[in-house]
């Protein structure tokens, strides 16, 4: 609780900011909506922070999300595959990557920023050459499938549910109870600490490293695929970019520390919270024009990363 | 004290969870050799930090040459004329030797490093320290005790009146010790003066003209030359009779608990390793530093797997390949570096207690944190150890507890063999005292201990047996009735191989 106080403030003060300044802010659809990007962008962000608890960076997320968002419509849509196929496909894709993320970085030794830096140039690039950098999308089709994308359960007026928030939700308890209930995500944070000492306990460090990537890697697939569905169709050579940042931009507003070793699922979900509740007030705010996103998103993260680490330096002072 | 050369008044500092030093007082003549001796953790290192403008003092003063100095870093001590040799030589060891000598005070000329001084020098220097090898040999290829020297040479290139030492003979052979106290001699007459911290009082009375003693950071006394001799300087340093120190108790010694057989380690692959440990059975593994070990604990247990043998522990043989399959037949190792290996030091008591049991206790994937719970109170009761809860971070306790930590752990596990490696290193006097009733304890339960050290005393109050390591190699076994101080140093400097007439 106490490591999501900062994170939880930030919130609110944007929250309630942004209410006063924005037009329309308050709406039942806007306020969906915000729960619709969060939830989206949240399942990278939990993605990633399984990684960078180890200590690690996984750079390729944007480009994973572009081959899962470009290839499944690609093989409904051109080579006649049944969603179900192409959905078990893409998780076992992400899977493959994730493990040879892994593989590189824990028995090879390579350093994750190089493995995963060359990992998002090449499934982008692989994508652009199936696809032949053509636009991919549903065609209008594939309605009952495209709603666990799209589809709200309504609350109060135009106010509803999402269903990717739902997933969300699924996957912010699982990940919580393996963080905090198992061995496993135990073991994750002592490796994050001090991998020689983990090590030295008789924990197969290498093994958890490895799961770490395959879970981020998945968790990134399956985000691509719920923002496809979201949003109809994908142009390979953009689509997902910088999407990576997004995800450890939240990670380390809710309290990740890249040195590993840190971190909350909590913490994460309301970091995303937060980066979307800002584009949104950049949106709505006329005053705030929309090219000045990254100009305000780049301050807020920073204000917050100073902020947490002056608070931090005073603590451990007093003790 | 008139004609003080270096003077060190009350001084005080405080770590998190430990004062290291309260209120101590040092005073050096000119041309003058002080030891400063004490235990691990008295605080000798930290004052040489002081003394050499690596760390603040938080109260009291330093003087040199009655004038009060105040050090905000390295450079500001060597202007005063005090320079600190590591126990580590900080050497880069891919350059030469006189780019060393003058690293990062390089003489320029229009912007240029002036090579031509810069040789020059570096003759005259290393003349001064007797060590005939050409400025432009690579450090990396010279032996530890000509690294020493060029350590030295560097020291004087700062016009130093004062060199500290510390501990400059834990690496060195027989041959560079003597060649080291020839040119301590020697600045002694050139009017320089030393500092030498040292656990080998043999040396400390060989060269010494003062003994200063700390003890749990403060002064214990000093000696002055004609005072100096063995009891006195132990009384001083532990404060009591040390045949109270270490409590071994006579008891039956059991089967073979561990036995190796060809153990050919990674840093040594030419040469086998072959002991056998019984249960109830403490021996200790002593050497000089780099004679390998370290490097035999970490093979035994899987760390750096050997490249071959056989490490059976009761019934079950075969070599280790890692952590886990060495714990998973009963081998637990309490590694040398505290913060590195043995702990987590961001984390809490509780998680670093249970990190290694956790498997064996768990419910399916998922913790039992009751029984965590249920672990933590039981060791943190069987070993005291002193923490404000079981949620405290690591990073916050004293050395000795947190190396009890470590202990409880391994013991959480049951194992059959501790192995220990450097156990008391940097824990103060009280809490090695306790590790030491614990070892002794261990064994009468039936463990087979195994424990490598450093310090002299720790091997001869606590073994019941030491093998004696030297350049991988096990030189000898001595019982306890064979040991002595000359009988170990013959063997970790390579001296015959005796095994009991």
């Amino acid at each position: 609780m106490k490591k999501i106080k900062g994170i939880l403030i930030t919130l609110i003060v944007i929250y309630v900011a942004t209410a006063i300044f924005g037009e329309n802010f308050l709406s039942g659809y806007n306020q969906g909506k915000l729960l619709e990007r969060t939830a989206l962008y949240g399942l990278l962000g939990i993605g990633v922070s399984f990684v960078i608890i180890t200590g690690g960076i996984d750079l390729s997320i944007g480009s994973v999300v572009c081959l899962v968002g470009c290839g499944v419509p690609w093989l409904l849509t051109k080579q006649g595959w049944s969603p179900g196929s192409a959905v078990l496909l893409a998780m076992v894709v992400s899977l493959c990557i994730g493990l040879w993320h892994g593989f590189l970085i824990a028995k090879l030794k390579l350093q994750p920023f190089v493995v995963t830096l060359c990992g998002l140039l090449i499934y982008r690039g692989a994508m652009r050459g199936i696809v032949e950098d053509q636009s991919q999308g549903f065609e209008g089709g594939y309605e009952s499938f495209r709603q666990w994308g799209t589809e709200w359960i309504p609350v109060a007026g135009k106010f509803g549910i999402p269903y990717p928030f739902l997933v969300l939700i699924v996957v912010a308890v699982v990940a919580w109870i393996f963080l905090n209930k198992t061995i496993w995500g135990r073991y994750l944070f002592a490796l994050g600490n001090n991998e020689e000492a983990a090590r030295l306990s008789g924990i197969n460090t290498d093994r958890m490293v490895i799961l770490s990537y395959v879970i981020c890697s998945m968790l990134a697939a399956l985000g691509g695929l719920l923002f496809v569905l979201n949003g109809s169709s994908a142009q390979p050579s953009d689509y997902g970019n910088f999407y990576e940042l997004y995800a450890i931009a939240a990670a380390v507003l809710g309290g990740c520390s890249l040195r590993g070793g840190e971190g909350t699922v909590v913490g994460v979900v309301i970091g995303t919270a937060v980066m979307q509740l800002l584009r949104n007030m950049i949106n709505l705010v006329d005053w705030l024009k929309s090219h000045m996103e990254f100009l305000i998103v780049g301050v807020v993260l920073l204000v917050a990363v100073i902020v947490d680490e002056i608070v931090k330096q005073r603590v451990a002072k007093r003790r | 004290m008139a004609g003080s050369l270096l003077e060190v008044r009350k001084v005080t500092k405080r770590f998190p969870g430990v004062v290291a030093l309260s209120g101590v007082d040092l005073q050096v003549r000119a041309a003058e050799v002080v030891a400063l001796i004490g235990e691990n953790g008295a605080g000798k290192s930290t004052l040489m930090k002081i003394l050499a403008g690596v760390q603040p003092a938080d109260e009291g003063e330093l003087l040199v040459e009655g004038k009060p100095v105040h050090f905000l870093g390295v450079q500001d001590a060597q202007k005063a004329g005090v320079a600190l040799i590591h126990q580590e030589l900080n050497l880069a060891e891919n350059l030469t030797v006189a780019d060393n000598l003058f690293l990062g005070r390089e003489p320029s000329k229009f912007g240029w490093i002036d090579q031509s001084l810069i040789q020059r020098e570096s003759q005259r220097l290393l003349k001064m320290v007797g060590l005939d090898v050409s400025p432009d040999t690579l450090v990396g290829e010279l032996t530890l005790g000509k690294q020493q020297l060029v350590e030295i040479a560097k020291a004087l290139s700062t016009e130093a009146k004062v060199i500290i030492m510390d501990e400059p003979t834990s690496s060195l052979s027989l041959s560079e010790s003597e060649r080291l106290f020839e040119v301590i001699r020697d600045l002694r007459k050139r009017g320089v003066s030393v500092i030498y911290i040292s656990h080998r009082l043999g040396e400390v009375k060989e060269l010494a003209d003062r003994v200063v003693v700390f003890r749990d950071g403060g002064n214990a006394g000093s000696l002055e030359r004609e005072e100096i001799d063995h009891d006195a300087m132990v009384q001083m340093m532990v404060g009591r009779d040390v045949s109270q120190f270490y409590q071994r108790t006579k008891h039956e010694l059991g089967e073979v608990m561990l036995s190796v057989r060809g153990l050919r380690t990674v840093d040594h692959p030419s040469h086998k390793l072959d002991f056998d440990v019984r249960a109830g059975e403490v021996v200790g593994v002593a050497g000089l530093v780099g004679a390998g070990r370290s490097e035999m604990l970490a093979a035994l247990f899987g760390g750096k797997p050997a490249l071959e043998g056989d490490v059976s522990v009761g019934e079950k043989g075969g070599l280790p390949q890692s952590p886990r399959e060495a714990l998973d037949r009963g081998l637990a190792l309490v590694p040398e570096d505290r913060k590195g290996q043995g702990l987590i030091i961001e984390m809490a008591v509780k998680e670093n207690m249970s990190l290694a049991s956790l498997r064996s206790e768990a419910k399916g994937p998922f913790l039992n944190q009751r029984g965590e719970e249920k672990l933590v109170k039981e060791m943190t009761e069987a070993l005291s150890i002193k923490t404000p809860g079981s949620w405290q971070l690591a990073r916050f306790l004293s050395g000795g507890n947190q190396q009890k930590i470590v202990l409880g752990k391994w013991l959480a596990l049951k194992p059959g063999v501790l192995l220990l490696d450097e156990p008391t290193r940097g824990i103060d006097i009280g809490a090695k005292e306790e590790i030491y009733l614990l070892m002794e304890k261990f064994a009468r339960q039936g463990m087979a201990v195994l424990f490598v050290s450093s310090e002299m005393e720790e091997i001869m109050g606590m073994a019941d047996r030491t093998l004696v390591m030297h350049e991988g190699r096990i030189t000898g076994e001595l019982d306890r009735e064979q040991f002595s101080e000359e009988a170990i140093m013959e063997l970790a400097t390579g001296g015959k191989i005796s095994k009991a007439e």
